[in-house]
């Protein structure tokens, strides 16, 4: 596999709409059948094109359109797995595409726009995909059925062959090519049932992988061309602060300096490899304009944050009376409090841009392809037909890529550069920019009688991310995102209620982060329920099952984490296990965390179990490898996820203070998927979410520590076995 | 300043100064992007590579201290038994989500093995602790590493 950089030649939208013969598409991602270069010939043979995930050529060569991004997700496979599923094609043989920027050809269904992200690849793919495959397949049998003489009925298709099992002949697809694409593109072809699978529901083996263990993968930041200079930048690390001056005359003596670029607010060093650019930065002397933020603080912002959630918002969800539910029985009431995090992505930020008087090109893994689009042309200055886009592979994505800011800050500095220049931030510069997951605040009040809630008040506090990102996603005062496992919250309570408060942080920005609102709902949620289910005298599990009753997915997990689990065996000392649900993204988990605390509060991780209804698995082993490591995504941020803020800027700024977990804390996982004939669920997410609060609950089991913020604060834990 | 690398068995002269990190002049003076760039800091294990079989981080490695000795790179590291056994367990167990880590850790765990062919869960911990992966894949590198040792040599 690798990844050519080939020009658009004559993309037409009608062409591969229509079928027929399309010729040539941007940036081409290959599996090893095809050389680079061959794509740039103008293919002689004919193609079939019915739709602009699928194109067929003569040799039988059959190229899949990738619409959404593979940032180690294995989207590419997943959805191929599907295509190639409904249109018989030859697994083994297949050339995938990165989808060139174009909402109205490769939009996400769910969004309207051509964006990678919230879970939601297979949801929104799933029919589309299925209908591309069956169509096509449709016409090539209809097309080889023509020039047999016989009923279509009597034809069926297997690896990208027709067959007439009756005469006992067959043609490969690509035989058929000219004939089907004259044929008219048929609606509503039946889908196969479950039972006719051949590939989806199997382990196959990724199409994206074997390249990325012999260093072939192209990331954007693995972008080189002819004529490449490097840059690397300094934002002001005051939040909103600008450049006030300069002193360069020691940067432009060291060696492979070329430029330095001053822009408004921050300043880029741009020479003949990223060192020469590192060591120029550090040259500089760079005096701040510091703004209005120099004196902001954690403690400001987070003071900010109590007050707004204390005035009370709009109510996104109610059933029942709360207020009534509320006077009656005994009540509780906490708070919980989770932190800016940094996405952290494995491949630091980066962006290589060649901007010239009329056009612009920009190179780079992205998770919004047509928005990068646009946005570079704004800063280029050029229309938005004049910029291509060259996708790539993403050394993660987690949401930071949602964001277009380090293509438009290196569209900014590369107007200043001749030639191609490669951007790239330093992993301080990506931790101390972020786009972070919010802060959140949330207030949850609830009442026990006789062992049973009579009601749950549960109030979010924090960045409307939607309001900024998706706008007419946001209503009636509501982010759907900062509720969601709210709203959905699998338990039957008699009267509940949710309510949003919308509540910006002075200055930092606030964006998607993987796991999203539910991170912070389910943490919230199933925290509390383990302290009402201690209150009501009952077993955490016993009390959730009991409040079950509509929701037989998420029961069903349950129970089976709890069988797996091996939950309610004895534990030895200081041992801990701990439960939570979730019903996000149509993907019902359940996970068990097995934990051990010492005296200094330190947690040892012995054994996750996780159970998970995602309806059809299309890759149960992708299913498995989101999970495990979601798992290890969401146990990093409890146990050391925290960015804070002092005289307005982050103090973190590498991986020494902003900690990931490493493989000589891991704990045992286990990942049990039930079989579902429902249509797929969300997973890229879902994994993150559930492995928090199972550990605080664990701790909380082990010790009798009612810990209410992220990251655990082992002093706390520390504290209270004393006492 | 002209340097002689000796670079996955072969000679390769660079002109660049002697402070310049090997990870540097990998990627952007040879154009060899298969070692990567994570952290900078010798914190996170993206830019391992082999010097005279030791892992090392590349990105504090200047090419002066380097001297003539033996660098593989992700790029080379196929060739040698260790390297291709290490490999080839990675894609039997499925090992890679983004990838971006992987050039580091699949360098760590040959070193490992080619030092240690029959590695415990402690030695796995030692070898490969300094290597993050934000995607988590550590249950599998562990699986695939003792994979790759209960494996006779191909
Ligand atoms: S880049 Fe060298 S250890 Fe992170
Ligand atoms: S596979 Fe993505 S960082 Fe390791």
């Amino acid at each position: 596999m690798t990844i050519a950089d080939t020009k658009k030649v004559g993309l037409s939208r009608r062409n591969l709409l229509r079928g027929g013969l399309a010729s040539g598409i941007l940036v081409a991602f290959h599996l090893p059948l095809r050389k680079a270069d061959a794509v740039t010939q103008p293919i002689a043979a004919a193609r079939f094109a019915p739709n602009a995930f699928i194109r067929i050529g003569g040799d039988g060569i059959t190229t899949l359109v990738m619409p959404q991004v593979e940032m180690g997700q294995g989207i590419y496979t997943s959805i191929a797995m599907i295509l190639a599923e409904e249109l018989d094609a030859d697994f083994s043989r297949l050339t995938l595409e990165h989808a060139p920027p174009d909402d109205k050809l490769y939009g996400n269904p769910m969004f309207g726009l051509q964006s990678t992200g919230n879970s939601n690849s297979i949801r929104a793919f799933w029919k589309p995909m299925r209908a591309a495959g069956a169509n096509a397949r449709a016409m090539l049998i209809q097309a080889a059925a023509a020039r047999w003489q016989v009923d279509p009925a009597t034809c069926t298709a297997a690896n990208s062959e027709v067959i007439h099992a009756l005469s006992g002949r067959s043609f490969a697809y690509g035989d058929l090519v000219e004939a089907a694409s004259a044929l008219p593109i048929p609606k509503d072809t039946p889908f196969k049932n479950p039972d006719e699978f051949k590939l989806i529901g199997k382990p196959l083996k990724r199409l994206d992988t074997p390249d990325k263990v012999n260093g072939k993968a192209k990331y954007g930041i693995d972008a080189m061309m002819p004529g490449l200079s490097f840059a690397t930048l300094a934002q002001c690390p005051v939040f909103g602060g600008k450049v006030a001056k300069i002193d360069d005359t020691a940067a432009k003596k060291v060696p492979g300096v070329r430029k330095i670029v001053v822009l408004e607010d921050l300043v880029a060093v741009v020479g003949d490899n990223m060192w020469a650019a590192k060591c120029g930065l550090e040259a500089l002397n760079i005096i701040w304009d510091e703004g209005p933020n120099a004196n902001l603080d954690s403690e400001e912002i987070w003071k900010q944050l109590r007050v707004a959630s204390a005035k009370g918002g709009a109510v996104a969800k109610t059933n029942g009376d709360v207020t009534k539910g509320l006077a009656v029985g005994e009540k509780y009431e906490a708070s919980f409090e989770l932190p800016f995090l940094a996405h952290a992505t494995m491949e630091p930020l980066n962006c290589t841009v060649h901007v010239k008087k009329e056009a612009c090109e920009v190179w780079v893994g992205t998770q919004i392809m047509t928005r990068v689009q646009s946005e570079a042309a704004k800063a280029a200055g050029v229309p938005v037909d004049k910029v291509i886009v060259n996708q790539h592979l993403l050394g993660g994505g987690f949401g930071r890529r949602l964001e277009p800011d380090m293509v438009i800050a290196a569209v900014r500095i590369g107007r200043h550069v001749d030639g191609p220049v490669k951007v790239v931030w330093t992993r301080e510069e990506d931790i101390q920019h972020d786009i972070y997951r919010p802060i959140y605040r949330d207030d949850v009040a609830a009442t026990l009688e006789d062992g049973k809630i009579v009601a749950f008040k549960y109030r979010v506090a924090g960045s409307a991310i939607v309001a900024r990102w998706l706008p007419p996603g946001f209503r009636n005062g509501i982010d759907g995102d900062a509720v969601d496992s709210a709203t959905d919250a699998p338990y039957e309570i008699p009267n509940f209620q949710v309510e949003y408060v919308r509540a910006e942080p002075p200055a930092i920005p606030t964006g998607f982060f993987r796991g999203v609102g539910p991170n912070n709902n389910v943490f919230a949620i199933e925290s509390f329920m383990d302290e009402l289910a201690r209150k009501a005298g009952k077993d955490p599990i016993a009390f959730r099952r009991a409040m079950l009753g509509k929701a037989p997915r998420v029961q069903n997990v349950l129970d089976l984490v709890a069988q797996k689990s091996g939950w309610g065996k004895l534990l030895p000392r200081r041992f801990g296990r701990g439960v939570s649900l979730q019903p996000t993204f149509d993907t019902a988990i359940a996970t068990v965390v097995e934990a051990e605390v010492d005296d200094l509060g330190e947690v040892r991780l012995h054994r996750v179990t996780l159970a998970v209804d995602t309806g059809i698995a299309v890759n149960p082993d992708t299913i498995a490898a989101q999970l495990e490591g979601g798992i290890v995504f969401g146990l990093t941020a409890a146990l050391y996820g925290e960015i804070t803020i002092d005289k307005g800027r982050v103090q973190q700024s590498n991986f020494h203070d902003y900690r990931m977990l490493r493989i000589d804390q891991m704990p045992k996982i286990e990942i049990h998927i039930v079989k579902s004939g429902e249509a797929p669920g969300g997973i890229g997410e879902a994994g993150v979410i559930g492995s928090a609060p199972a550990l605080r609950n664990a701790i909380y089991a082990a010790t009798g520590v009612a810990l209410r913020k992220l990251p655990i604060d082992r002093s706390l834990i520390a504290a209270g076995k004393k006492s | 300043m002209t340097t002689v690398l000796n670079l996955n068995g072969e000679r390769k002269s660079v002109d660049v100064p002697d402070e310049m990190p090997l990870l540097w002049v990998l990627r952007d003076v040879l154009g060899m992007t298969g070692t990567k760039f994570g952290c900078g800091a010798a914190l996170c294990g993206a830019c391992t590579v082999h010097v005279d079989g030791k892992a090392v981080r590349s990105c504090l490695l200047s090419i002066g201290e380097l001297g003539e000795r033996a660098v593989t790179t992700i790029e080379g590291i196929g060739v040698t038994p260790v390297g291709a056994k290490v490999q080839k367990a990675w894609l039997d167990l499925e090992v890679v989500q983004c990838g971006y880590c992987q050039s580091g850790q699949v360098m760590s765990a040959a070193a490992l093995l080619a030092a240690t062919p029959r590695p415990d869960d402690a030695d796995i911990d030692a070898a490969m602790a300094g290597n993050i992966c934000r995607c988590g894949t550590y249950k599998r590198i562990r699986d695939a590493i003792k994979l790759a040792s209960s494996e006779r040599q191909p």
